[in-house]
């Protein structure tokens, strides 16, 4: 059974009602804030842990515990939220519509967020291609502001607390989440070594947690609703509701909040009017965004969208962004693509990483036109797992998993494209 | 790695100024960040400068060097590591074709096609008029409204090389086309109507 409309949280998510501070009050938002602040840090973390909420960015750890590794106390020095919002996973396009269509859904997450972990601040990095998204999200902060929401004595609850919006300017890599933290220190985004973890040292050397914008946005519902509310949304584990975007070659390409677990032919169907040209049209589906391997579509026709189903498959749930292709696509293109993307995108840093992103997308741009040969293929294998683990970020494992991806189910595509261009240089 | 602009044709001015307005602007984007952490504030500030101008020159990174108390190179490595910072002057919309997967299974490279042609330039290059500028770049973040581009700060979306030429026509002409879908459709919602949310009361659901 679908999600009902009555266990929805972004009910603005298609900006057809007002988004701004009066409207978000009248859908919700905002509602005894006071209240929620008022049952103390611990018990604000321990709901969300009971909740069982995952990131939402992509790597799916769960938040509760994240925010519990935040010092108790300050040895006084500040600590902070910063919230990922550096939304570009190929395939993701769901945090922009919360900051253009419900950014006060992120706003007071932030407040309820940030007081469960101490934090004085929270910053906002916003990608530097959502200039919309950034006018609406500071409209919706001054909002906040004046009318008392955050800030000095924020809701009234005694506690002080300030949200800042920082812009990015074009870099991927700034979504992990040591790299953003660089990028808002004014340096180039290049990832930091863990240990330390931000939560001991993070944004100017202090206590830190990075969330991505739908995680924290989410926070002020679970704590009105309840985590048992929650909890019961989904699979144990893969819990609650999710904004899934669906892009391709689907009919209606869409952005729609869905229950975890739904399966995936079941989300296609109802919400993007299903794979042009009938089910039985598809080739393959990139479930998760761009990082994650693709899926064939015997996998495709049963699997359920949530974290351990999709693991359970070697792919991910990612961002939850569904990259539809239909029989009428060359995969070995699509695919070669996302290499051009990684290459254009790793931050110099590491050498596996700068070196094999390039290596990849130009041996992927042989086998596009078939100028290769089948033991290639195991070399290209062989360096995807020489540049996988190899680098301080996970950048060089997005670059390397998708080809992995192709290689694993779709080798004979590529054999096959390489028999004919060798008939016809022999032709030649 | 993406490689940061070259040196073309392009005369370097020999100062810079930040407006009245801007300058303002830009002390309340060093009051965002903690005292001593004023080096925070590169990006924020070299954005109000692209703003300005239309893209960073070499004096203008000095500029906001000195006001950061940074050394120039530090503001010089930020601003070739984002690849949205111009370094050299662009025509007065930039339009930005994306060019991942996404956008391209709907059909991107029709797009690029047609702007090479309607506007007689290659890649990074300027049409004669000074209007425009294109580029291919990485996703945009707006999937699900393939193909996309995005000229200055605005996204065109559900795009058809006809549908992208007629933009063109109206920029060209100096009037404001329609931002977003460029087909009947309430931005990512799916075409012809919404799946969810139909019944949604006001201040239901929470």
């Amino acid at each position: 059974m679908a999600l009902q409309d009555k266990d929805r949280i972004f009910l603005n998510l298609y900006g057809q009602d007002d988004w701004k501070l009066a409207g978000a009050r009248r859908r919700g938002i905002w509602d005894n804030t006071k209240d929620i602040l008022a049952k103390g840090r611990d018990a604000i973390v321990n709901e969300i842990k009971a909740s069982d909420l995952r990131g939402r960015g992509g790597a799916g750890f769960p938040t509760g515990l994240k925010w519990s590794f935040m010092p108790k106390a300050s040895d006084g020095r500040p600590a902070y939220l910063v919230v990922n919002a550096d939304e570009s996973e190929p395939g993701t396009c769901k945090d922009r519509e919360i900051m253009r269509f419900d950014p006060h859904t992120l706003v007071e997450g932030c407040l309820v967020a940030g007081f469960a972990m101490g934090c004085t601040a929270a910053y906002i990095y916003i990608r530097g291609e959502f200039p919309l998204e950034c006018k609406n999200l500071q409209t919706a902060i001054d909002e906040a502001y004046a009318a008392g929401l955050i800030g000095k004595n924020a809701c009234g609850s005694g506690y002080d607390y300030d949200v800042f919006l920082h812009r990015g300017a074009g870099a991927y890599i700034c979504g992990e989440e040591t790299a953003l933290i660089e990028s808002l220190e004014g340096k180039k985004g290049q990832p930091r070594l863990k240990p330390p973890f931000p939560a001991a040292c993070g944004l100017y050397g202090c206590p830190s947690t990075v969330n991505n914008v739908e995680t924290i946005a989410v926070t002020p519902t679970i704590m009105r609703r309840g985590a048992a509310w929650f909890g019961a949304l989904g699979r144990p584990k893969n819990t609650g509701t999710k904004l899934f975007c669906i892009s391709g070659h689907v009919n209606k390409p869409c952005n729609v909040e869905e229950e975890m677990g739904i399966p995936l032919k079941e989300l296609i169907e109802r919400h993007a009017g299903g794979v042009r040209g009938g089910w039985d049209n598809l080739l393959a589906i990139i479930p998760g965004g761009a990082s994650v391997p693709l899926l064939p579509k015997s996998i495709c026709d049963e699997v359920l969208m949530d974290f351990d189903s999709l693991r359970a498959v070697t792919s991910g749930l990612g961002t939850a962004a569904v990259i539809v292709m239909d029989k009428s696509t060359d995969l070995i293109e699509a695919i070669a693509r996302l290499s051009h993307f990684y290459m254009h995108e790793s931050c110099g840093q590491c050498t596996p990483c700068r070196e094999g992103t390039g290596w990849m997308y130009r041996i992927m741009q042989r086998f596009v036109r078939g100028d290769g040969k089948s033991a290639e293929i195991d070399m290209l294998q062989d360096i995807t797992k020489q540049v996988e683990g190899h680098t301080i970020c996970a950048l060089g494992d997005a670059a390397a998993w998708p080809i992995q991806g192709l290689i694993r189910h779709f080798r004979p595509v590529i054999e096959e494209r390489m028999s004919q261009y060798a008939l016809r240089r022999a032709a030649e | 790695m993406s490689a940061a602009a070259t040196n073309d044709d392009f005369v370097q001015p020999t100062s810079f100024a930040f407006s009245e307005a801007n300058l303002a602007e830009a002390k309340k984007h060093i009051a965002k960040y903690p005292k001593g952490r004023q080096a925070s504030a590169v990006m924020p500030l070299l954005w109000l400068a692209q703003y300005q101008e239309g893209w960073v020159s070499r004096v203008a990174m000095d500029v906001i060097a000195e006001m950061l108390e940074m050394a120039p190179i530090r503001v010089y490595e930020v601003a070739t590591f984002y690849t949205m910072y111009n370094l050299k002057p662009v025509g007065k919309h930039l339009v930005q074709i994306c060019r991942t997967t996404p956008c391209w299974l709907r059909g991107s490279d029709g797009l690029t096609e047609m702007c090479k042609k309607k506007l007689g330039v290659d890649l990074h290059g300027t049409s004669a008029d000074g209007k425009f500028t294109i580029m291919e770049v990485e996703c945009l973040g707006a999937c699900v409204n393939a193909p996309m581009v995005q000229i200055n700060d605005d996204f065109y979306e559900d795009l058809t090389p006809e549908t992208l030429a007629k933009v063109l026509d109206e920029l060209a002409a100096g009037r404001q086309p329609k931002i977003g879908p460029q087909v009947d459709r309430l931005n990512s919602a799916p075409e012809g109507g919404m799946t969810t949310l139909k019944d949604v009361a006001k201040g239901a659901g929470q």
